[in-house]
């Protein structure tokens, strides 16, 4: 592995994959296992990555259980005998190839051996074929070699005897590896790893691509190797440097996602060390901890975590349960004894949470499970010769059809268990049931559980009394004297400015909150400086930057997909994890993490003493010196020790006894201080901490104080503020100050819940102490100290400059002479001008307006002097840097304005978030420039396609509106979006209100239904699915680059190297700066890092990794001037993104009101009125570009640059300037940003560029070529209109089949297409990943047999039809047909589904029309448009976010209509009574039944009347009213069955 | 904003002036009562910008946070609105009359709408304030044991005097007239500014502890040496009381004035305190003002309402455009024409006038000669206005006033006594925070910054203040 260099951190990589395993229910051992599973594994070799070299694999592996017979004959000529199977381990060792090194390895292999009271019977080479690999890895391959160990005694003896085959011996290998494991971290630099060692597994594998693993590895290929489990794994990692350690399978389990709580889990994992005690270690326990070793992936932890589990007794699944728990919390109809054992390992700890599809076994049994929302695919066959295949695809291994006895996808939350020794199947059910039955938790939990809602509600009466006496006095006040009134104010107000609050936040952030119950939505992006660049003194929090889930794991959507979110949390002490006793259920739960006054009063009264809860002020005297914070955190930390020895549960730290001696510890200092210091003192699982804080207000602040280990908050000041605020007397019809509070919690915790789903994280558990934050300008020292793990790498402030910002804060309240009755305008969210500085500005916008209208390249100097003397004033981190001087060149030597205007582009902007003419504006000047204008997400009117409007780029976001098949061949860029940088990992909404014809035209949706834009691509979850996501894009559109917008944060290098191994041709790093339309103002100001950043840390991960050549780099965020491109182009950009400023040009004031519809310039809006206002022309855009070109050459001509080309990389050419006047500043260092990276691997660099893209690489998809030839096939149709029909073979890795076909149709006919079955395919197999996608009107695909995910993705037009083999043994109508998010983004055509599919079906579908035989979770998701028939059983949440089209279920058993199974949050559930309806769903149902010959649809037909009477309809409540909008109020009913009749008519006749 | 559509529906309206007949029968302001509502509505237009250029470079000199009051007073917070509006603007009574609003022609509204009468807005809460008795004296809560004195008590001296007394310090103000108020008192005229309302503003200040010493011409009557000796800080802020006059034949001649002298003589008879009485009165006369600025206008209107048979105003420059001119696009100042309520009194106005000579008998003036200009280009490139040969002509006139605008303080014994450093063009030369040449001096206002708006006047006594402060502070 290479090294931590620059921003380049080893740690932050990223890995995903496809996986499965073969395994006889019975245990029979079998080559057969063996061939299946590397079938299996060499048919997901798509789902894996190759590197630069594109030879490299990312790793592939295989898990098999100890091949007795195999071992014993090829030990035999060794010379070691082995005893009988299960009485001797294997160790799997990489070893150093040094002899000398590898020598001292085993000697200390033996000495562990030997420590345990085994003997080692001998080594074995592993005999591997190195001419597989490329010349990178072989140089880096290990020795791999096998170690044979027995009990002492079995193996000198040379005869087998029964001996204790179960877990002791299994224990003492644990214990053997674990003591080697711990050896040779004190070797520095020991290349040195055991893949396994066990009695009853073995793992091979290696950095390979999955089909060199057999051919590496010649065991693999030996005719005796027998298994009865086989795991196999293949690896898409983000980096690309040789590490044989990283493949997969590890000791027990082979994982395919990502574990978002990392951080939190092993730091919880080390805290419950302190108490950790088994039986069955007994002393050699030490000798096992830590649990997890640092430095290693989140699989390996989570392996290490399962062993643990395990091996200190709990079963295989019971140990899973705990660990990846499904979603319980929300699940209303769990059984009582389930949910309990959910309940009571909740106590005992938080979920390990991300994105994950695991397969296990410890070599008896062998399972799966799927992380609670289902994030990974999973598909299984049970044969009926007693074989389970699982998979992440169907059909990876070729299984006659008649030999299927059952098929089956993993569901969200559940287990598959096969165990081999009982031959037996158990499904989640039966699974769960027996794990809760086996101690009674339930019990455990109703009488060890301390509810703090029961305590808050016990103490009711008082609480009444009390909230009546308060508001008495409330009244009392009001009427009293002015005076009073004053004082009052003035005490609270002494506080707020204390704490450093200002006007700006009352009125944007805390108002709206308490009035409405969320957080604000603010527009037009982050323009003020970063917290250590600014000024005015920040709170700590400002300092600390959210970071968000991007392409490796996706966000959630806390909203509506609620039922996997929970905001509960246990207090209180932990207990022993390797046990389970009544006491490890003693605990406070809450509900949430907010606590008010009445909870907080309750917390203190709990008198249980293992739950007692102490204060320790958290203040620290003003009068004693620089040093006096820093010492006041060392008595904080000392104090809370001494509070545990005394004996409490919860600590409280609380900054309450402010005065004008005492300044506060800003609170996530007190937090992360007392949170470190337990965890090091070994004490931190004897209490939970809360914090109780004046400081605490935003959503990011709570966020952030539970992120570093506060389980609640106590935010008394701005729950004071919010009750004031709401003062009737005030705000006239404004409820009082209670309600006003509730609101406000209520908004913080959906605030809360936001912040985590970013992070794709849905437990408030596992988010404690998670530190998914990233600081940007604190000092490494105190970050070490107080934050450990936090990535922060510009440096910056410590205890002093915090303190110093403290007490200014301090003295602004309590120091000065002067009554002041107004807080300070703060001028975080409008501009003040005595408020926080604005690189936008009235001068700045004024100046750039001015120029480019008067086309006065003299005045836009002006404006950039102003621009650059602003960034000089040290606002940003490029306004740090300076060129570095060389000789320079003629003005007149350096390359053309035109050929730098060409590298510029406008940001993704919809037509929607701007209105017409502002939009089309920004193209034409665009075109005209050379450059590139981008759609945004909003679609295009088509009419704009191949003239001068049409927007270069066209951006595939997560809502997918308009992304027809002709959209994406109009396009010369396909931008996927997956991030944006004012709300990275959020989704969006655009209200009804605001959908008027044109915008619903665009976007293939209705007027005044609302549009919501998923957090998440359904479609990317993992690397994998980008990299098919970019696959499909390429397929239909294959002249266009493919983008992929990223947003900048900690560890986005990595995950751009990801991308680049999709794949993609250009990269786009955004700042966190970025405009917007609508975003929340805490993630307006919160969320993402600095472009430089980021662009640094890409560019130097690309060079390392040696992808740079392949890949285009693009950064945007708040550029404004040529000198804003130069730097990004010596930090490594090869184009640049800009936004707010070609709207300023266009007449933007920075109004900031986007959001609202009322932008008075006529940009951001639709309201015609306004529209009319709007002065931009293209010319106005164009002379901007060609000044800041100019401005470009002129820096070029002084640096000494002839052409861009050679600028680009050299950070050389950059220097950090002096440190100036700001105290702050002057603490950065940025020589990691500036560090000029170099190819860690010199082979084949030559070819590729280092620094900068010198070629256009041909990123074209060597695949099975049957798109190809399906375009070949449709020629007479496409050039003649003739019918075409053929039948073809499909196999899984044939993927996006049909795409290239429809963008051959949509580039000649446009979304009309051709009449209807002009060409018709049927296919015969398993089709691969998005079948049918983007198939285009007049293109019909058949197939026969079954297909995975992403089926009919963004269907434009064409009909598809899947069905199970004739010959199918299972049922058909109850065996899944088709994988996850099937016509996702669909805006049109049919599809017919004879059997069930999985997750998402019919998200966000926008017009076409399905009939399928059951779905799983989540079903028709964010749907605004077309019909959905589902004939049998749905999963949970079907419908949510569902504001338009209609859906049909068949409610056999009433258990969709009444047993929770929709999300009626925007939906309605009605019977089918209106006979259009009736028959418009017999129709669909006979076109079913014709189309695919589904017996269920026979069945159903045949039984009519019954039918009819059980089918629920689901109607969108706002798309109801749109209809009757649009019709007659009285023919409502007609109207809508009219639409979808018309809809299927234009399918047909279009 | 309960609305935040409003500027699209509501239009702007301000008060009604009362009709001229009736408003040059007396001295008293003279625009109409509003209603609370409709100021309400008005403060409604505000679209709470998220860039105020209402309070950017070309919008209000004191800082107002103009969206913030806006808001409050369309939800009828006029109290939350006083306090916003006095944490700014000392006098936002004063301001609220007197200021030209550069605020006003730097509203986003006005790029696609009529601006907000922000103006009249502000006038509205300060009369309020005063009226519900909500401008109540806020003393400091400790005294910090330094002495200030302030010289001069126009609107700096004032508000460098009311800051520096809130931050606890003591506080002179010495004025050489026998009243307080300097310009605000002697300069401007009874129907912009009624009298009674600064004297209500001094009720506060005197209450709060701020120490009047009027009669005392500092320098004369008590010396320099004296004032640094008894004070640790002394501000000046004597104003830019030296007029530009007018070297041309005839200027000796009886009837020709300075304009401040003859509002100051017009002020001091209304108050009942000693006035000239020749420089006084336009009674019957054939007026001409010469300068067509904001003191010529208060010249013809102080002539209307003495009874002048005709007033007559010349002005050097050309007739402005009626609109926005090109060169000074939003959200600059404008230039442009601009016609105040003198103007509808009865004055007429004559653009690209040089005067070149006055004549009369009996040292009296009679006549007025006079002459077009045109712009020209000369050799070397730079342009000017230059007479235009052939358009000479004379007009009667038997009371002239000179209102060509200030060049610089006065040269007062107690500049020169403090030595302070002056700059190119005659004021009192400063670093960046007010400090001049001399330690413990300061300067502020017009002294400072040469003839400039109240407004500005303010903001720099509040800024002088600020410095001073830290000065004492830092010892």
């Amino acid at each position: 592995m290479t090294e931590k260099q620059g921003l380049y951190d080893p740690a932050y990589e990223h890995d995903a994959c496809g996986m499965g395993f073969v395994a006889h229910i019975h245990g029979v051992r079998s080559r057969d296992v063996v061939d299946k599973s590397l079938e299996l594994l060499r048919n997901l070799s798509h789902r894996s990555a190759v590197a630069a070299d594109a030879c490299t694999g990312d790793g592939a592996g295989i898990l098999l259980q100890v091949p007795h017979a195999f071992l014993r004959r090829v030990c035999g000529p060794l010379g070691i005998s082995l005893p009988d199977a299960g009485s001797y381990g294997v160790g799997t060792l990489f070893l150093p190839s040094r002899r000398a090194d590898r020598l001292i390895c085993e000697r200390m292999v033996e000495a562990a051996v030997a420590g345990e009271g085994c003997s080692v019977l001998g080594w074995r080479d592993v005999p591997v074929d190195d001419s597989v690999l490329s010349g990178p890895t072989r140089r880096a391959r290990p020795a791999m070699r096998q170690i044979f160990v027995a009990q002492m005694g079995v193996g000198q003896m040379g005869v087998g005897r029964e001996v204790d085959t179960s877990s002791s011996f299994e224990i003492s290998l644990y214990v053997i590896r674990r003591r080697i494991e711990a050896a040779l971290r004190e070797i520095p630099g020991s290349d040195c790893y055991v893949a396994s060692f066990s009695s009853r597994t073995l793992v091979y594998k290696g950095m390979l691509r999955p089909d060199q693993l057999a051919r590496f590895y010649e065991d693999l290929r030996d005719p005796d190797l027998a298994s009865a489990i086989a795991l196999v794994h293949s690896r898409f990692s983000t980096n690309t440097f040789p590490s044989w350690r990283l493949a997969h399978p590890y000791r027990f389990l082979c994982h395919n996602g990502e574990i978002n709580t990392l951080r939190g889990n092993l730091s919880w994992m080390r805290v419950r060390e302190a108490i950790m005690s088994s039986a069955r270690f007994g002393g050699r326990l030490a000798a096992l901890l830590p649990v997890c070793g640092e430095n290693q992936s989140d699989s390996a932890s989570l392996d290490n975590a399962l062993e643990l589990l395990t091996l200190a007794g709990r079963p295989l699944a019971h140990a899973m349960a705990m660990l990846i728990p499904e979603a319980w919390e929300g699940h209303t109809t769990m059984s009582p004894e389930r949910r309990a054992f959910y309940e009571y390992h909740a106590s005992l700890m938080e979920p390990w949470d991300g994105p994950a599809a695991v397969a296990f076994t410890d070599g008896r049994q062998v399972a799966a499970v799927l992380d609670r929302n289902g994030l990974r695919p999973a598909r299984y066959v049970v044969t009926s010769d007693d074989l389970v295949v699982l998979a992440s695809e169907a059909g990876a291994v070729a299984i006659p059809v008649e030999n299927v006895r059952a098929k089956g996808r993993l569901e969200p939350g559940k287990m598959l268990v096969v165990n081999t020794t009982q031959g037996r199947i158990l499904d989640d059910e039966a699974l769960k049931t027996e794990l809760a039955s086996v101690r009674p938790y339930g019990r455990w939990v109703a009488e060890q559980r301390i509810n703090l809602a029961e305590l808050v509600a016990k103490n009711g009466a008082n609480e009444l009394q009390l909230r009546d006496e308060r508001d008495a006095r409330g009244q009392l006040q009001v009427a009293r004297s002015e005076t009073e009134h004053d004082d009052r104010t003035l005490s609270l107000q002494l506080l707020q400015r204390a704490f450093g609050y200002t006007a700006d936040e009352l009125k944007m952030v805390l108002g709206p909150m308490a009035d409405a119950g969320e957080e604000p939505a603010g527009s037009m992006g982050n323009d003020t400086p970063l917290a250590v660049l600014s000024r005015r003194p920040q709170l700590l929090s400002s300092y600390f930057r959210q970071l968000f889930a991007q392409v490796t794991n996706p966000a959630i959507d806390p909203i509506r997909e609620q039922l996997v979110m929970s905001l509960a949390i246990n207090l209180g002490p932990q207990s022993n994890l390797l046990d389970e006793t009544a006491e490890h259920a003693k605990q406070l739960r809450i509900a949430q993490p907010v606590l008010t006054e009445q909870a907080m009063s309750a917390v203190r009264g709990v008198t249980d003493p293992t739950l007692r809860a102490v204060t320790l002020p958290a203040l620290f005297p003003i009068a004693s010196g620089i040093d006096a914070l820093e010492l006041a955190v060392d008595d904080l930390c000392r104090a809370a020790t001494r509070a545990i020895a005394d004996g409490c549960g919860i600590l409280i730290l609380s900054d309450r006894g402010i005065s004008a001696d005492q300044a506060p510890i800003p609170s996530p200092l007190a937090v992360a201080a007392v949170h470190h210091h337990l965890i090091r003192e070994g004490l931190r699982w004897r209490v939970s901490l809360i914090a109780e804080t004046g400081e605490a207000r935003e959503v990011s602040h709570l966020a952030l104080l539970v992120a570093y280990g506060a389980s609640a908050v106590h935010p008394y000041l701005a729950l004071e503020t919010v009750a004031a605020m709401a003062r009737p007397e005030a705000t006239g019809d404004k409820p009082h100050g209670a309600a006003a509070q509730e609101r406000y919690v209520k908004a913080l915790g959906k605030g809360l819940l936001k912040i985590m789903s970013k992070m794709g994280i849905s437990t408030l558990q596992s988010y404690c102490g998670a530190q998914l934050w990233e600081a940007v300008g604190l000092s490494t020292a105190l970050v070490d100290r107080h934050f450990a793990g936090t990535p922060s790498r510009v440096g910056g402030i410590g205890m002093e400059l915090i303190a110093h910002e403290t007490l200014r804060r301090h003295s602004d309240a309590f120091d000065t002479a002067s009554i002041t009755t107004r807080l300070d305008p703060g001028g975080e969210y409008q501009y003040r001008v005595q408020g926080e500085h604005h690189n936008w500005n009235p001068m700045t916008i004024a100046k750039l307006q001015h120029a480019t209208r008067s086309d006065s390249y003299s005045t836009f100097k002006e404006f950039s002097q102003l621009a650059n003397d602003e960034t000089r004033r040290q606002s940003t981190l490029r306004g740090l840097l300076d060129f570095v001087e060389r000789d320079p060149v003629p003005l007149d030597e350096v390359e053309p304005a035109s050929a730098i205007t060409r590298r510029f582009c406008t940001g993704a902007m919809s037509f929607g978030s701007l209105g017409k003419e502002a939009h089309e504006t920004l193209a034409i000047a665009m075109n005209r420039l050379g450059g590139r204008s981008n759609s945004g997400e909003g679609g295009e009117d088509p009419a704009r396609f191949g003239t001068d409007r049409n927007s270069a780029i066209k951006q595939v976001a997560s809502a997918r509106f308009g992304v027809t098949a002709e959209y994406l061949v109009n396009a010369a860029e396909l931008q996927i979006k997956i991030a944006q940088g004012a709300k990275p990992g959020e989704g969006g909404q655009l209200p009804g209100h605001k959908v008027d014809a044109v915008i619903a035209r665009t976007r293939h949706s209705m007027p005044g239904v609302t549009l919501i834009s998923p957090p998440p691509h359904h479609d990317i979850y993992s690397i994998e699915d980008l990299a098919q996501l970019i696959y499909d894009l390429k397929a239909i559109s294959p002249a266009a680059a493919i983008s992929v917008k990223l947003v900048a944060e900690a560890g986005v290098g990595t995950v751009a190297a990801g991308v680049a191994k999709a794949r993609a041709d250009l990269i786009l790093i955004s700042g966190d700066s970025g405009g917007t339309g609508a975003s929340p103002l805490s993630s307006i100001m919160r969320a993402g890092s600095p472009w430089e950043l980021g662009l640094a840390e890409t560019q130097q991960t690309l060079v390392i990794n040696g992808l740079r050549g392949r890949v285009r780099l693009q950064t945007d965020g708040q550029l404004k001037t040529g000198r804003d491109v130069v730097v990004a182009a010596l930090l490594g950009a090869d184009e640049f993104g800009f936004a707010t400023a070609p709207l300023i040009v266009e007449g933007c004031v920075m109004m900031r009101k986007c959001h609202l519809n009322t932008c008075p310039v006529g940009i951001a809006t639709q309201d015609p009125e306004l529209r009319a206002r709007f002065t931009g022309q293209p010319e106005h855009v164009v002379n901007y570009f060609f000044f800041i070109a100019e401005e470009v050459r002129e820096l070029m001509a002084r640096l000494g640059f002839r052409t861009m080309d050679e600028m680009i990389g050299r950070t050389d050419m950059l220097r950090a300037l002096p440190s100036s006047d700001n105290a702050k500043a002057a603490t950065l260092d940025l020589s990691a940003l500036l560090h000029l990276a170099t190819p860690a691997s010199r082979a084949r660099t030559d070819s590729v560029a280092r620094r900068h893209v010198r070629l256009r690489v041909d990123h074209s998809e060597e695949d099975g070529g049957l798109n190809g030839r399906l375009v070949e096939l449709a020629q007479p149709a496409l050039e003649r209109g003739e019918r075409v029909k053929e039948t073809l073979p499909i196999t899984n890795s044939d993927r996006a089949v049909g795409a290239t076909l429809s963008g051959e149709i949509a580039r000649r006919y446009g979304d009309t297409g051709l009449p209807e079955e002009t060409i018709s395919f049927r296919f015969t197999g398993s089709a691969g990943q998005s079948f049918g996608a983007f198939a285009a009107r007049g293109l019909s695909l058949e197939l026969e047999g079954e297909a995975n995910d992403y089926v009919g993705k963004g269907l434009s037009g064409g009909r598809l039809i899947v069905r199970h083999p004739r010959s199918a043994q299972f049922i058909p109508d109850q065996t899944v047909l088709i994988g996850n998010t099937v016509l996702y983004g669909a805006t049109s055509g049919e599809a017919y589904f004879a059997g069930v599919a999985g997750e998402r079906f019919g998200v966000r579908n926008s017009g076409a029309i399905a009939v399928v035989e059951g779905v799983g979770d989540h079903g028709c998701e964010y749907m605004t448009g077309g019909t959905v028939v589902v004939l049998g059983r749905t999963g949970r949440n079907f419908g949510a976010g569902m504001s338009g089209g209609i859906a049909f279920v068949l409610d056999e058993f009433g258990e969709f209509e009444h047993g929770g199974q929709c999300n009626t949050g925007m939906v309605e559930l009605a019977h089918v009574t209106d006979r259009g309806e009736l028959e418009l769903l017999r129709r669909l149902v006979e076109q079913h039944a014709r189309y695919t010959g589904s017996a269920r649809a026979k069945r159903e037909l045949g039984r009519w009347e019954r039918a009819q009477r059980l089918f629920v309809a689901v109607v969108p409540t706002e798309y109801r009213k749109a209809l009757e909008r649009r019709a007659d109020a009285d023919a409502a009913t007609a109207a809508r069955r009219g639409l979808v009749i018309g809809e299927i008519g234009s399918a047909r006749h279009g | 904003m309960a609305d935040p559509k409003g500027f699209l529906t509501l239009r702007r309206a301000i008060p009604g002036r009362q009709a001229v007949e009736d408003r040059v029968r007396h001295w008293r302001e003279f625009y109409g009562p509003v209603p609370e509502a409709a100021v309400r509505t008005q403060a409604a237009r505000c679209m709470d910008c998220g860039v105020p250029f209402c309070q950017g470079d070309s919008g209000c000199p004191v800082r107002n946070i103009i969206p913030e009051w806006n808001g409050l007073v369309q939800r009828g917070e006029w109290r939350e609105a006083l306090e916003s509006l006095q944490a700014t603007n000392n006098f936002p009574e004063l301001t609220g009359r007197l200021c030209p609003a550069p605020c006003e022609s730097a509203c986003v509204l006005g790029l696609v709408n009529e601006p907000v009468a922000i103006r009249h807005v502000e006038q509205t809460i300060a009369d309020r304030g005063f009226a519900e008795g909500w401008v109540v004296p806020r003393p400091p809560r400790r005294n910090s044991g330094f002495k200030v004195a302030v010289v001069g008590s126009g609107p700096a001296g004032l508000a460098a005097a009311q800051q520096l007394r809130r931050a606890g310090h003591t506080v002179v103000v010495f004025e050489k007239n026998e009243r307080v108020g300097g310009l605000l008192r002697y300069g401007i005229p009874e129907f912009k500014l009624e009298k009674s309302v600064l004297d209500l503003r001094l009720t506060q200040l005197e209450a709060e502890g701020v120490r009047f010493r009027t009669g005392i011409d500092v320098g004369e009557d008590i010396t320099a040496q004296e004032l640094r000796a008894e004070f640790d800080a002394v501000c000046v802020a004597t104003g830019a009381g030296a007029a530009r006059d007018l070297d041309v034949p005839g200027r000796p001649l009886e009837g020709v004035h300075l304009a401040m002298d003859f509002l100051t003589s017009q002020n001091r008879r209304l108050a009942g305190d000693a006035f000239t009485e020749t420089v006084s009165d336009a009674r019957d006369r054939r007026v001409v003002i010469i300068g067509g600025g904001d003191t010529g206008s208060d010249c013809a209107g102080t002539c209307v309402r003495q009874g002048a048979r005709s007033v007559r105003q010349f002005e050097l420059l050309p007739q402005p455009p009626a609109g926005r001119a090109p060169t000074t696009p939003w959200p600059l100042w404008p230039m442009q024409l601009r016609t105040s309520h003198a103007h509808e009194e009865g004055c007429d106005r004559e653009w690209s006038v040089a005067t070149t000579a006055f004549s009369g008998e009996d040292g009296r003036v009679q006549r007025i000669h006079a002459a077009r200009l045109e712009r020209q280009v000369f050799a070397d490139g730079h342009t000017d206005y230059a007479r235009l040969p052939g358009t000479d002509f004379e007009l009667e006139a038997d009371l002239v006033l000179l209102a060509m605008g200030f060049t610089g303080p006065v040269k007062s014994r107690l500049l020169v006594d403090l030595a302070v450093q002056l700059d190119g063009r005659g004021s009192i030369a400063t670093d960046g925070a007010h400090r001049t040449s001399v330690p413990g001096v300061f300067a502020a206002g017009d002294a400072h910054r040469g003839a400039s708006l109240i407004v500005w006047a303010i903001r720099e006594g509040r800024d002088a203040a600020d410095s001073i402060d830290s000065w004492l502070r830092a010892g």
